[in-house]
């Protein structure tokens, strides 16, 4: 387990460095830097060229990008030219926004998915199941960026919920409970955006494994043991089919970073995708190679937790 | 179920190729005094009770400061059929155009939009989606082929890819390429960089298959027989990975079509005038837009639609998610081809 973990953690170091690495060069190369789109048409050559050298942004690519290493190992990351704070800070600061977000949606999509799952996939026929049945095929066709425009436009016309950000204006003042209030309610839109699609997937795996369960031969022999059916289906049955959905969890984490990247575009909450967007329009590099870090750290955590939610589902991984 | 499926394909396929004669406009006409003009119903009663053939009320502007309009019901306009090569389209365009979905902010016609706008999103994902199952094919049938070394850098090679953060990795490279580029170069880039990222779910999957059948007893007959190794591998091996391969093109297509949409959605994608479902969606960016106007989301309704279409298609059940879980993630066992085929 510990040398599995070890691997782990090397390849989740190279991803970063790669990925990190990767866009700062791409961007660094790409037509345009920081200054000209600062100042855009109106700017001399003169403030331009002294902004550049400011940032550094005059020196060669290699000699740029091996400054930025060499600093980026003792854990400096360099200065946001956009927002001109540490990139360091602002990307914990946005990472934690967007880890609420996906958090949340990950649970709620669960607690949802999974027990709706379980009573479509253990009866046959009826009401219940058909229409559980059917908001998942809708649901899995509605993508979180159909689902979040669509949400924007519900909470816009019927003013229930704020149709965007993160925090009121008025909040930043109050106390600590108002402030929790405050967000809570800010939460619904764009954590439902992103759950929902989620939850259906989740619905119909397990509805497809507890199924699959039903037919094997201990179903037969709990229930001639007189289990109950209730407790067979909610103990004995989840156990065993939980596996396959267990197995999912890291491709639903790999859509979670994708998908809330449109979803904090779209209701404008303040996370990483957004922070990474407004990054690369401004062409600030040091910000977009300290995302793209942070998003690969998202998805090394997220897998390796899937891997280990997995090998806890099932007995059988649990030798390696 | 299924046909339902097939129906909608057929009926988003047709429109796509006939938009030139299906749209009464063009999509990028604009028509400057019907800004965000609501869906203009088709009438074959008037106020009278009188029954005619099908027209509609031309619009009249009753409110600029919110953009608001209301039917001119004192006078109709004729909709014609079969003239000026469109289906149908309004009899006077002087008096006022006939928009079946209503206008967007430069007062195009949102239906006309939408036709055209279906070949370009779906041309994007269409070609992605060939050059992301060619590209998983051949190294997907190389790395099971050949195996050993070459087997293991492809496979890791993919693996890396796997991981990465996809979303961010496609911003970065569009970004790092020019903004403003003509529209083919646009979508000829788009498809390629949708392509790159798509291709290795369908290589590793295709990697075990190729790998498992070169044991089978047919392909030793094949090579007895004196099959070469590019026949082998062509004729014999590959195909055996086709049930996997569609399977794959049916996860695969919609999240290309998202993905243009995003990146379009964003800025990042066609520009302005050409019409595209995810260009078309920035008019809903603008939240108060969204709440007056709600008819500038018809481009969600038809990636609903199509996606929807392809769901009943292939009833993805539970099982396919679970293969393409196993041939992603699952680095200790291989994907379960044979419940996926």
């Amino acid at each position: 387990m510990l040398r599995y973990l070890a691997r782990r953690l090397a390849f989740a170091l190279l991803l970063v460095l790669v990925v990190s690495s990767g866009a700062l060069l791409l961007t660094r190369l790409a037509p345009g830097d920081f200054a000209t789109e600062l100042f855009g048409a109106g700017a001399t050559p003169q403030t331009i060229a002294a902004d550049r050298a400011r940032y550094g942004l005059d020196r060669p690519v290699l000699e740029q990008y091996g400054r930025w290493l060499w600093r980026a190992v003792r854990l400096d990351f360099g200065t946001s030219l956009l927002y001109r704070q540490p990139v360091g800070g602002l990307v914990r600061q946005r990472a934690v926004n967007t880890a609420l977000l996906a958090v949340a949606a990950l649970l709620l999509a669960t607690f949802v998915g999974l027990p709706l799952g379980v009573v479509a996939g253990s009866r046959r026929a009826g009401l219940l199941p058909a229409c559980i049945r059917g908001a998942s095929l809708v649901l899995l066709s509605l993508p979180s960026m159909l689902t979040a425009l669509l949400f924007v436009l519900i909470a816009a016309r019927t003013g229930w919920f704020p149709i965007g950000g993160m925090t009121s204006i008025d909040a930043a003042g109050a106390g600590w409970a108002a402030r929790a209030r405050d967000l809570l309610w800010h939460l619904p839109v764009p954590v439902l955006a992103l759950a929902l699609p989620i939850a259906a997937t989740l619905e119909r795996l397990q509805a497809q494994a507890t199924a699959e369960a039903l037919a094997e031969p201990f179903v037969v022999a709990a229930l001639a043991r007189g289990v109950p059916w209730r407790r067979l289906i909610w103990r004995d049955l989840l156990r065993v089919a939980i596996r396959p959905v267990a197995s999912i969890y890291g491709l639903v984490l790999a859509g979670l970073l994708s998908g809330s990247f449109v979803v904090e575009i779209v209701t404008s909450w303040p996370g990483l995708g957004r922070l990474m967007y407004d990054a690369l329009k401004a062409r600030d590099l040091y910000l977009v190679a300290g995302c793209a870090a942070a998003g690969s750290i998202f998805l090394a955590v997220g897998s390796v937790l899937s891997d280990l939610a997995l090998a806890a589902a099932d007995p059988r991984l649990r030798g390696e | 179920m299924k046909r339902a499926g097939l129906v909608i394909l057929g009926v988003v396929l047709a429109a796509a190729l006939g938009a030139p004669s299906l749209a009464p406009h063009s999509p990028t006409r604009e028509f400057r005094t019907l800004l965000f003009a609501p869906p203009m119903r088709p009438h074959v009663i008037d106020d009278a009770g009188a029954w005619h053939r099908p027209f509609v009320y031309p619009l009249r502007l009753v409110s600029r400061l919110e953009q608001r309009y209301e039917e001119d019901r004192s006078r109709r306009i004729p909709l014609v059929f079969f003239s000026r090569g469109v289906l149908v389209a309004a009899a006077d365009e002087s008096e006022g155009p006939w928009l079946p979905l209503g206008a967007d902010s430069y007062g195009r016609d949102i239906f006309a939009r939408l036709l055209h706008g279906a070949r370009t999103s779906l041309g994007v994902a269409a070609v992605a989606l060939v050059g992301a199952l060619l590209l998983g094919l051949v190294i997907g049938g190389l790395a099971g082929y050949l195996g050993g070394a070459a087997d293991e850098t492809l496979m890791r090679f993919a693996e890396f890819i796997l991981v990465l953060p996809t979303m961010y990795v496609v911003l970065v490279l569009r970004a790092a390429l020019p903004l403003v580029l003509p529209a083919w170069a646009v979508f000829a880039l788009m498809a390629a960089i949708f392509a790159l990222v798509g291709w290795p779910t369908v290589a590793r999957g295709v990697r075990t298959i190729v790998a498992a059948e070169r044991q089978r007893d047919y392909a030793l007959a094949a090579v007895s027989l004196g099959a070469g190794h590019a026949r082998l591998l062509f004729r014999h091996l590959l195909p055996a990975s086709a049930g996997f391969v569609a399977t794959q093109a049916t996860l695969l297509l919609p999240a290309f079509i998202l993905a243009e949409a995003t990146l379009s959605y964003v800025g990042l994608g066609f520009p302005d005038p050409m019409p595209s479902w995810g260009a078309m969606l920035q008019d809903g960016a603008k939240v108060s837009n969204l709440a007056d106007f709600p008819w500038t989301l018809s481009p969600a309704a038809a990636i609903f639609l199509v996606v929807l279409a392809l769901n009943l298609v292939v009833q993805r059940s539970g099982r396919i998610l679970a293969a393409t879980a196993a041939a992603r993630f699952d680095s200790r066992s291989g994907p379960d081809v044979g419940s996926a085929r």
